[in-house]
């Protein structure tokens, strides 16, 4: 089988990145690529810093799932709500959280989004929209749709994109929150990361219908698949889910078709796995997919997309140097803070 | 002052808190139109509208998850979970979310949450619907439980509740719905947190809550007879507790019984007599004592459910014991 030809396998819906997408304005093209840059330097600096140990626990890495926060994220509008999961640096800083204050917390300092407190897998920033990632996988379901059903009940506007993988979509809340959604008309946007293995388990094993798009039908919900190495696809799949939400005509269930390459965390050698089977998709990066669209198709420049890379690297480099050199630890005195509102100290 | 049931107390708390603020919305199964399986929210729909009372599905971890997501947003959830055994099944969304998101993202988000919770026993409904789970949450921090026991505390403390920034869990004891009180008029709160003395002694203290309040005060009572002279301490809140009064009362009495319908083993009295010990041993003139269900599901059958469940011969039993040196 040609690798073509596996590409279409594992996403039927492959569209390939050969014509200049003119629907969609060549700023947010470029910013898309920008964003998928950034996560890509980012993720690869925790990799690092997590095998010298300066990251502790577990860091669940974002690599080759770029397009999916960068093309979604880009679909809203500020003020509009996301939640994450365990593997959400990249959605955070596709919707804006500042890298230094992300390589704080993965650092365990103060000054950290979370103040030390949450680390790799609850990074949140609420008064952005950010309602945060969570270690247990499809418990962001819940709050997701609580945010639209939120934003209905004050008329203000917003919409909910709630992110969420292979696994989640086994889960209960799944099922139950896309039923309230659709009953309730809410404005959100179930997006289905269907990176095709839950840790060690690859979803086939497990479920006998792998279009999770599909399971949008019994709801009464629009359900599509997109190409999620696809950046502009993604975008363009979100930004009509977005709009539709907006418009007050209810959830959307999207299923991000991609696949992982890495371990499920930094540490997992994925020796459960034939790696020999996925050489095929190193040539589909989804960043040098893009990258070669912008150069090839649209004409951007060399020097362009070198700007592009030199600046997030620069902006990663600042970021590990504040988290290293200019954060605090938090202290003794910090350990009861936060846990009940208002200072209040339940001992 | 007026007379309420409790069942009134809390409706009127309700719509009282929802009139003063249109960020609180009630959701549940029959919350809406029905009025609640035990009638609590009846009329709430009519005054205030789809928008702010929401039947749901019965989808506890669904509509769970969704108050948790109201709340991080800046509405005030009130949801039910319509008996106290099903909590079970929002139990991810109460302790891993609702619990911990203030904490585990730095302080920087709100979570003005109020589960009510219809809980205990004593109508033969068993196994799946008699349950008394509040000490489950007593090990999970972050969290605040209320257990009022007359519906002027019913009242007060579900006003409290409400305006609370904290997740609360708010067991209202099914048996007690139609117990009338006289409940104070105007807007009437109740601080979280602080211990009620609803009968003073000088012999024994004894220390419970909700229900068991009443079969407590009837326990006393028949050891007044007896020359036996009890205190009584509602708690009201389990979490944070006020050890406080409890400790000032046992400085007074030296003797300790701490009473509550859940199961003995693992009910939050066991915490409670590990406090009184550890802080205040040296008040104590005789073992701690509790009184609790039998360490078994609530059976069905009526006279089996009266031996499982604790009651004011019980208590008294128990208090005799105690002050005789029997144990």
């Amino acid at each position: 089988m040609s690798d073509i030809e596996k590409i279409k396998e594992l996403i039927p819906c492959f569209v390939p990145m050969e014509e200049k997408v003119d629907d969609i304005p060549m700023e947010k093209q470029v910013n898309m690529f920008r964003t998928m840059c950034l996560i890509r330097a980012f993720e690869e600096r925790v990799r690092d810093l997590w095998l010298q140990n300066k990251i502790r626990g577990l860091a669940h890495l974002y690599v080759y799932a770029e397009a999916i926060a960068a093309g979604a994220c880009e679909a809203l509008e500020p003020g509009d709500y996301i939640t994450s999961t365990h593997r959400g640096h990249g959605h955070a800083l596709a919707r804006g959280a500042e890298p230094r204050l992300m390589m704080a917390e993965l650092l365990g300092k103060r000054e950290g989004y979370n103040r030390g407190k949450g680390g790799s897998m609850h990074i949140a920033d609420v008064s952005a929209g950010i309602l945060g990632a969570t270690g247990i996988v499809g418990s962001g379901i819940g709050p997701a749709t609580g945010a639209a059903l939120s934003a209905k009940i004050k008329k203000d506007g917003k919409v909910s994109l709630c992110f969420f993988g292979d696994g989640a979509s086994n889960q209960g809340p799944f099922f139950e929150c896309m039923n309230m959604a659709a009953a309730w008309n809410l404005p959100i946007i179930f997006l289905c990361e269907n990176n095709f293995w839950g840790i060690g388990t690859e979803l086939n094993r497990i479920t006998k219908n792998t279009n999770i798009y599909e399971r949008s039908i019994g709801f009464g919900v629009p359900g599509v698949q997109v190409d999620g190495f696809n950046v502009l696809e993604v975008y363009r799949a979100v930004k009509k889910a977005v709009d539709r939400a907006r418009a007050g005509d209810g959830p959307t269930l999207i299923e991000a078709r991609f696949m992982r390459i890495e371990g499920h965390h930094s540490g997992d050698t994925q020796a459960y796995r034939d790696l020999s089977s996925i050489k095929f998709l190193y040539d589909f990066d989804p960043i040098l997919r893009m990258q070669k669209y912008l150069t090839e198709v649209c004409g951007i420049t060399t020097e362009t997309i070198d700007a592009i890379r030199s600046e997030v690297n620069k902006l990663i480099d600042e970021a590990v140097s504040y988290a290293e050199n200019e954060c605090t630890e938090p202290s003794q005195s910090d350990l009861y803070e936060d846990l009940y509102a208002n200072g209040e100290i339940v001992l | 002052m007026s007379v309420m049931t409790v069942r009134e107390a809390i409706n009127s708390a309700l719509a009282e808190e929802m009139r003063r603020d249109p960020s609180v919305v009630l959701m549940g199964c029959d919350v809406a139109l029905k009025g609640g399986p035990f009638g609590v929210t009846l009329g709430l729909l009519k005054e205030f509208g789809p928008e702010r009372v929401y039947d749901t599905p019965i989808s506890e971890p669904g509509f769970t998850g969704i108050g948790v997501g109201l709340a991080a947003t800046g509405i005030r959830p009130v949801i039910e979970i319509m008996f106290c055994d099903w909590v079970t099944l929002a139990m991810d969304q109460i302790v891993n979310m609702a619990a911990k998101m203030r904490y585990m993202f730095g302080g920087k988000v709100n979570m003005p949450i109020v589960f009510r919770i219809p809980f205990g026993a004593g109508g033969g409904q068993a196994a799946q619907h008699s349950q008394s789970l509040e000490a489950w949450f007593n090990h999970v921090p972050g969290l605040k439980i209320v257990v009022p026991s007359t519906p002027a505390d019913y009242k007060g403390l579900l006003k409290a509740a409400i305006r609370d920034d904290n997740p609360v869990l708010f067991f209202e004891h099914k048996r007690n719905y139609m117990l009338k009180g006289e409940v104070p008029s105007g807007d009437y709160i109740k601080p979280l947190g602080k211990a009620d003395i609803k009968r003073s002694g000088a012999d024994v203290t004894i220390v419970t809550y909700s229900s068991m309040v009443f079969s407590s005060l009837e326990a006393a009572e028949a050891l007044e007879k007896e020359g036996i002279d009890c205190e009584v301490i509602d708690l009201c809140t389990l979490l944070p507790l006020d050890y406080d009064t409890v400790l000032a009362s046992i400085a007074k009495t030296n003797r300790v019984v701490v009473v509550h319908e859940a199961q003995k083993r693992g009910g939050i009295g066991s915490d409670i007599v590990a406090e009184i010990v550890e802080r205040g041993f040296d008040l104590l003139d005789a073992p701690p004592l509790r009184v609790g269900a039998l360490n078994i599901p609530v059976p069905y059958n009526e006279a089996l459910e009266k031996m499982c469940l604790p009651d004011a011969g019980k208590i008294a039993e128990c208090v005799r014991k105690l002050v005789n040196n029997q144990i």
